[in-house]
């Protein structure tokens, strides 16, 4: 506990339910509900709330300042401390950690949401890439993860069988997650862009996730057994793909050495891998075998469902869930933002030993 | 006062276009403007790497790179997927591997298009070679694409002073993505509403407050509005001010009065043009009314409805 000024756990998580479409609900209308949840399951009201933060993207929405919408759902009158990040919400959850940290705020509240059935997601993430010389390439997010899936192929590090089972794994934990989008024995389907597969590629969907944040003896207060953030740390990679290593992830292995990843055994890995084949590369950096006893995703991980933006900070809070129900002691949560994993946040979750 | 009924989702195509004016720096300008002349520039780095496409700075050490060396157009796939099905502004509009090519006499790879027949046409360690585009402006797009070659080798990276005559300093990177929107609950009864000339807003279960436009959620409380309430027709000016510059495209003579108007029973005002009347005595406090013209969505302006003013007092907690 000594690596941070204060002691910082997540106390409380909830996410909607992951859907292919969700026409019938304006954005605020999409959140409110669960906003409503993750408050519930705390007793606190909005207005005692110490630092709200989102995560979202005006390009998923194709309008300008699009999460100044879904503020009402927060209730930001009379005025809130209030930021947001142009990003997943693992992102505004580090933010809103920091505020904790400077001693700013006591609580927070973190959401993410994504509602990428207006547009067409794959398109659209076009838009992220370097302007100069990807951008005018329309490389689609599957093309280039595609690209990275081919490099472990010839890397001998994965070949497509591999692949294939860790689609199907994946979609075989989700039967436990009401919320999850792909459950079951989903077809393997067409190649999408070779070598990946239809189930080698998220679903597309629509979702919304919370969590609250609080700090030392609050959060007892608020949970019977806290999600302490007992390391957190995020990196970046150079923008061109073409300057690293597809089949390495450097960023996610420092972030978790800097996290404490590496100073004792964790029992549970929610890895934001929205292809099958990122997920060969973040065991790797974080040092995951298989059959090693850990749980990898056993919430069914992005696979399952990837509502852009927020399935980042799914991951911290399905950690963080399990915890809470005693499921896990010491759980790494990982993010991703960019193509080819080019940004990755680790954090570590521990509850208290009984 | 009503429950709200069963949503009945409107949608409609929503095209968002952006051509972004970007200035290039002196290597990127280099690159481009190379790429116009058939000429392919990187950078080398303080450590000896070449790297293509050229960067402004290490990506390891943040150094500044300048050193312009032309290398082959010649080169070899590093890794490739096979694209069955083109996307819309893709390089090719027939199936294709996209490729990571690592030039003859460089160290880094570029993205591109390699213009095969399937995908047992491809292979990491092919060799290719550029295919020009016919039309060149100094864009990435100046090559169409990579084609398979046979050929050898090219040279090591040689030195290149980068200078070309009417050098290209800035691209325009046009984009278009093609959404179809919906409004939600909330703002479709509002709009349904408006198209039999009502105007519905909802009210707060716990302020009470009636907001118009509804937007399905009470931003002082946090919850969501569901009963919906008539409100209008007729409203009050609450403040208002006066519109000297005339919009493109809008066929309003200025000066003209832009208002916030409070309709009879809604929470909160809404802002709409003040037409009827000369624009010097619009006043707060003027008690107005919707005007529709034939087949408009929305009221076209508001006009004075004759009644005396409404007093500050009745008005004053909606400005």
């Amino acid at each position: 506990m000594a690596r941070y000024a204060r002691e910082v756990a997540v106390v409380a998580f909830a996410q909607s339910d992951h859907l292919r479409r969700t026409d019938e609900l304006s954005e605020v209308e999409m959140v409110m509900p669960v906003l409503h949840q993750v408050l519930a399951a705390t007793g606190l009201k909005a207005g005692e709330i110490g630092f709200t933060c989102s995560g979202s993207s005006d390009y998923l929405a194709g309008r300008a300042f699009s999460f100044t919408m879904t503020l009402d759902g927060v209730g930001a009158w009379p005025p809130i401390s209030e930021s947001h990040v142009e990003m997943d919400g693992a992102w505004a959850l580090y933010e809103a950690w920091v505020k904790i940290q400077t001693g700013e705020a006591d609580t927070a509240l973190v959401y993410a949401y994504g509602k990428s059935s207006p547009g067409s997601v794959r398109d659209v993430l076009t838009r992220q890439l370097d302007p100069y010389y990807l951008a005018p390439l329309w490389p689609d997010s599957v093309a280039l993860a595609a690209l990275q899936a081919q490099a472990l192929i010839d890397a001998g590090e994965t070949d497509e069988r591999a692949l294939a089972a860790i689609g199907a794994r994946s979609r075989a934990a989700a039967e436990a997650n009401p919320h999850a989008q792909l459950r079951g024995a989903v077809p393997q389907g067409d190649y999408q862009v070779r070598p990946l597969r239809t189930w080698d590629c998220p679903p597309i969907g629509d979702g919304v996730a919370a969590v609250i944040l609080a700090a030392g003896d609050l959060a007892r207060q608020l949970c019977e057994r806290p999600a302490w953030i007992t390391g957190i740390d995020h990196r970046i990679e150079a923008h061109g793909l073409g300057l690293r290593d597809l089949t390495d992830s450097p960023s996610t292995r420092i972030a978790a050495e800097h996290a404490g990843v590496f100073e004792a055994p964790v029992d549970t890995a929610e890895l934001h891998a929205p292809f099958s084949s990122q997920e060969v590369v973040l065991r790797k950096a974080l040092g995951l075998g298989d059959g090693d006893g850990v749980a990898v995703n056993p919430s069914g991980g992005a696979l399952a469902a990837n509502p852009v933006m927020a399935a980042g900070l799914i991951r911290i809070g399905e950690a963080a869930a399990r915890i809470h129900r005693g499921e896990s002691d010491r759980a790494v949560a990982h993010a991703t933002s960019g193509p080819c994993l080019q940004q990755n946040l680790v954090a570590v979750l521990e509850g208290d030993r009984a | 006062m009503t429950a709200a009924s069963p949503p009945e989702v409107l949608r409609a195509p929503l095209i968002v276009e952006f051509p972004f004016t970007r200035s290039l720096g002196p290597v990127q300008s280099a690159f481009l403007t190379g790429l116009r002349e058939g000429v392919v520039l990187g950078v080398k780095t303080s450590g000896g790497k070449v790297v293509v496409p050229p960067v402004e700075y290490d990506p390891v050490t943040a150094e500044e790179v300048r050193e312009l060396v032309e290398v082959a157009a010649t080169g070899t796939v590093t890794t490739w997927a096979w694209n069955g099905r083109p996307r819309p502004h893709q390089p090719l509009d027939t199936p294709f591997a996209w490729v990571l090519v690592k030039f003859d006499g460089a160290d880094t790879a570029l993205l591109h298009a390699l213009d095969v027949p399937g995908p047992e046409a491809v292979r990491t360690g092919m060799r290719v070679r550029v295919r020009w585009a016919a039309d060149r402006t100094g864009a990435i797009t100046d090559i169409a694409c990579f084609e398979p070659y046979e050929g050898p080798a090219g040279a090591e990276a040689v030195p290149h002073d980068g200078v070309f005559a009417d050098a290209v300093t800035g691209i325009v990177a046009e984009a278009r993505l093609d959404y179809v929107y919906s409004p939600g609950r909330a703002q479709t009864a509002y709009i349904n509403a408006l198209s039999e000339r009502r105007t519905v807003g909802e009210r707060c279960p716990s302020c009470h407050k009636v907001y118009v436009p509804p937007r399905g959620a009470c931003p002082t409380c946090g919850v969501a509005t569901t009963d919906q309430v008539e409100v209008g027709p007729a409203g009050t000016v609450t403040t208002y001010c006066i519109v000297n510059i005339k919009a493109r495209n809008l066929d309003i003579e200025v000066p003209y009065v832009y208002a916030h108007i409070a309709l009879d029973g809604a929470g909160l005002a809404l802002h709409g043009r003040i037409g009827g009347i000369p624009y010097d005595q619009v006043r707060m406090g003027l008690r107005v009314e919707p005007v529709w013209t034939e087949g408009g969505r929305h009221p076209d302006h508001y006009r004075p409805t004759g009644e005396p003013d409404a007093d500050y007092d009745a008005y004053k907690e909606l400005i």
